[in-house]
């Protein structure tokens, strides 16, 4: 090869100065937009870091952060009021236990996380965890201290009204799903119902329907505690939801699949059970954890029924006249965990889908 | 029987059915669960009558008809704490209404804005609106408007509000107070041609549509269809001698009057509603112009069509397809979280029955009209945007 043939190789264009030209000062409006934002971001970065970090109280007394209202945040309430925000009511020498509740509930799902590890076992892990989980909070064996449920306060519910929600409406979902699937008028048209209205209402008629409905609907002397009320309508609510997820991913497996599984042979439930619902379900779980998201935050609004979760703790915890200026503070804190767990699973459910063997029909949501 | 193999005609498909037992299964199954259905409710209703008749509470829509006695802030229509129940369920759904409908028209405007700015070749633009929409869906929208609303109630209270525009425009920690004309006659007769003037408009476009379909041949249809809506209503105002007399706002006692005003809480759900759902919409918008293969945009420049018919004709159309049924959900989405309201304190529809059932004890009709209403704004908009999507898909495919 002669030295005529070497053809260099296009010079790279590189350096801080091509990548602003090139992505914030490429067209004349683009370099107008740049410099309105970065104006805007300075002066909105000022404000904020000026109240959030320069003038703020981080450790200070109640008299040091009166003293400083409208200049900066007092981020000492969150110091003084932490484990009210957290626990909420439960007794204070008891609170190593809702701690490791959450605790667990964290490493757990953290493991989740890992696909190598998914597999039947781990749905039955997580069961199991629930129901010990249960017990933990709520005391009166092993020597545990009995604590009823109305003491039960802050970041523990709000976990415990998602993930029971989630878990215990997976099933009612893929029922509700199927029966909207299924050839037999009757079922369907249950079916159909159910989730249309269900998805046509707001939660909180949901949450007000079970807090003063549900009593009444029982026999005279039996009474249900609310957090289990709530609980009961966060999973009929959520249900409806993750059925049209589920459905999503049954219409995403070929109809040849359907077709095999009839042609072995297979009964209904043992063709669902053993072909179509692992294939629908792996096309849908990045929508289901979106859907988790959605019941997670969704738990915020049993405040308007009374239950302590992490919001109505916050409220509550700033409630008393020397702390009541900082209440936004305590809203942000509690913003600040809803925001760090959603962010998490919207990246990891991204992510998912991101990873080959998912790249099929995406399911229809 | 016989299977007429010889015929060479399909077994008896009905024999088959009844043999292997798979048409009365079904029926039986439906049968069942018909029967627990039924059971579980009958359980329910004779629990629910069992309780109401020795809890003494009353049953039926009666309580409609009595007075309510509560007060309600803000109300579209005329209402009083003597206006009966009927008339407070009135109120709170027009204003659930109201609070969708203007939540609706905003987050579509800044959701269609942030969702074009998050594909803006320009960096720092796109990663804005990124933020934007990661830092709104990953936080809880009722802890969103209690977070607003704190911020809304640090701004002065109504003695120090802040003025601006030479007192046409107050801002306290109670709301808005602006100058606002008072209404006259001449002012509705103007509204009147501006409407007949917009009908003409449409009148126009579909003329201009049909003629390019024909000869091949434009029409103009923005200018004149602007000047045939608004000049006759503007003309008849100027030659009634521009009739104007501003109500202004004034502050009495600690409370400002006069002129038009916006609640707090009102402007507080709005704010909240709007950037809230226009961060999904936003996702929607941009799912749906990437969807767009570019091939197309390629293809209608090719044609020599210019950047904006290119988007107008060619690319908007085909976007609009994916973009319209997803938005549709958003907007339902944001009509049930109006319902929200309930933690900031805006007199809504749930607000309005909540107190109802504290106040009559008849739950199960009080959560029955609320839910009865949600179902119909449900199907409503959803009919209405299924209508939409019809007419804006692809013509001779089947969906």
């Amino acid at each position: 090869m002669t030295a005529a043939h070497v053809r260099l190789p296009p010079r790279t264009r590189r350096g801080v100065l091509h990548w602003l030209r090139r992505n914030l000062f490429n067209t004349w409006y683009n370099a107008l937009l740049t410099v309105g934002a970065l104006y805007l971001i300075v002066v909105a970065l000022k404000a904020i870091i000026g109240w959030a970090l320069v003038d703020a109280v981080w450790t200070g007394s109640n008299e040091e952060c009166r003293a400083a209202i409208g200049d900066g945040a007092c981020w000492s309430v969150i110091g003084v009021k932490l484990r009210f925000i957290l626990f909420g009511t439960y007794p204070f020498e008891e609170q190593w236990r809702p701690m490791l509740a959450v605790a667990l509930f964290v490493a757990m799902a953290v493991i989740s996380s890992w696909r190598v590890l998914w597999s039947r076992t781990l749905v039955l892990g997580w069961v199991f965890l629930l129901v010990v989980l249960g017990f933990l909070m709520r005391g009166g064996v092993l020597g545990l201290m009995s604590v009823p449920t109305e003491q039960w306060g802050g970041l523990p519910v709000t976990i415990m009204l998602a993930a029971i929600g989630v878990t215990l409406s997976l099933p009612l979902a893929f029922l509700l799903a199927l029966g909207r699937r299924s050839t037999m008028p009757l079922i369907r048209a249950l079916s159909i119902g159910y989730i249309e209205v269900v998805r046509g209402v707001p939660l909180i008629s949901v949450l007000f329907m079970s807090s003063v409905m549900f009593p009444l609907f029982l026999p005279e002397g039996i009474t249900i505690d609310k957090l289990l009320r709530a609980q009961v309508g966060i999973i009929l609510f959520s249900a409806a939801y993750l059925a049209e997820v589920v459905r999503g991913g049954l219409q995403a497996v070929p109809a040849g699949q359907y077709e095999a599984a009839d042609a072995l042979g297979l009964g209904f439930w043992r063709k669902t059970r053993l072909v179509v619902m692992p294939q629908a379900v792996r096309h849908v779980i990045p929508p289901m954890v979106n859907s988790f998201i959605a019941t997670f935050k969704d738990t915020s609004l049993v405040v308007v029924i009374g239950l302590y979760d992490l919001l109505h703790a916050a409220r509550t915890a700033t409630n008393e006249p020397t702390w009541r200026a900082f209440t936004t503070e305590a809203y942000i804190f509690v913003a600040l965990i809803f925001f760090i767990c959603c962010f998490a699973m919207s990246r990891y459910s991204r992510r998912l889908e991101a990873a080959p063997g998912n790249k099929g029909e995406r399911a229809a949501s | 029987m016989t299977i007429r193999a010889a015929t060479g005609a399909r077994p008896n498909a009905a024999f088959f059915r009844i043999v292997s037992g798979r048409g009365a299964l079904q029926a039986l199954y439906q049968a069942l669960v018909l029967g627990a259905i039924g059971g579980v409710l009958f359980y329910l209703v004779s629990n629910t009558l069992d309780n109401l008749s020795s809890r003494s509470i009353a049953t039926g829509f009666d309580f409609i008809g009595r007075e309510a006695g509560f007060p309600i802030a803000e109300h579209v229509i005329d209402y009083a704490p003597t206006s009966s129940y009927g008339r407070a369920y009135l109120v709170g759904i027009l204003n659930t209404l109201l609070v969708s409908a203007i939540g609706i028209v905003l987050a579509t405007v800044l959701g269609v804005l942030i969702g074009v700015a998050r594909l803006s070749s320009n960096w720092l633009i796109a990663r804005l609106a990124g933020g934007y929409v990661e830092l709104l869906r990953n936080t809880p929208l009722i802890l969103l408007l209690v977070l607003w609303y704190g911020l809304f109630l640090s701004l002065p209270p109504p003695r120090q509000a802040i003025t601006s525009l030479d007192g046409d425009l107050l801002v306290s920690n109670r709301g808005l107070n602006f100058a606002l004309p008072a209404f006259e006659a001449t002012h509705g007769w103007a509204l009147i041609l501006v409407a007949l003037g917009i009908l003409g408009w449409i009148a126009l476009a579909r003329f201009a549509r049909r003629r390019r379909a024909e000869t091949g041949k434009g029409f103009p249809v923005v200018f004149p269809g602007l000047a045939l809506a608004f000049l006759p209503g503007l003309a008849l105002f100027l030659i009634a001698g521009a009739p104007v007399t501003l109500e202004r706002p004034e502050l009495q006692g600690f409370n400002i009057t006069g002129g038009g005003r916006l609640g707090a809480e009102f402007l507080v759900l709005v704010f909240g509603l709007s950037t809230y759902t226009a961060a999904y919409i936003a996702e929607v918008v941009r799912a749906g112009i990437l969807a767009v293969p570019r091939g197309q945009s390629e293809a209608a420049l090719a044609l020599g069509l210019g950047r904006g018919h290119a988007l107008r004709l060619v690319l908007l159309p085909q976007a609009l397809r994916l973009i319209v049924p997803p938005t549709t959900n958003q907007y339902l989405n944001l009509a049930k979280n109006s319902s929200l309201a309930v933690g900031i304190g805006y007199q809504e529809l749930v607000s309005i029955g909540n107190t109802t059932i504290n106040q009559t004890g008849q739950a199960i009709e009080g959560v029955l009209m609320i839910m009865a209403v949600y179902l119909t704004i449900s199907l409503t908009i959803s009919t209405a945007m299924n209508w939409y999507n019809r007419a804006i898909a692809l013509r001779g495919t089947r969906r």
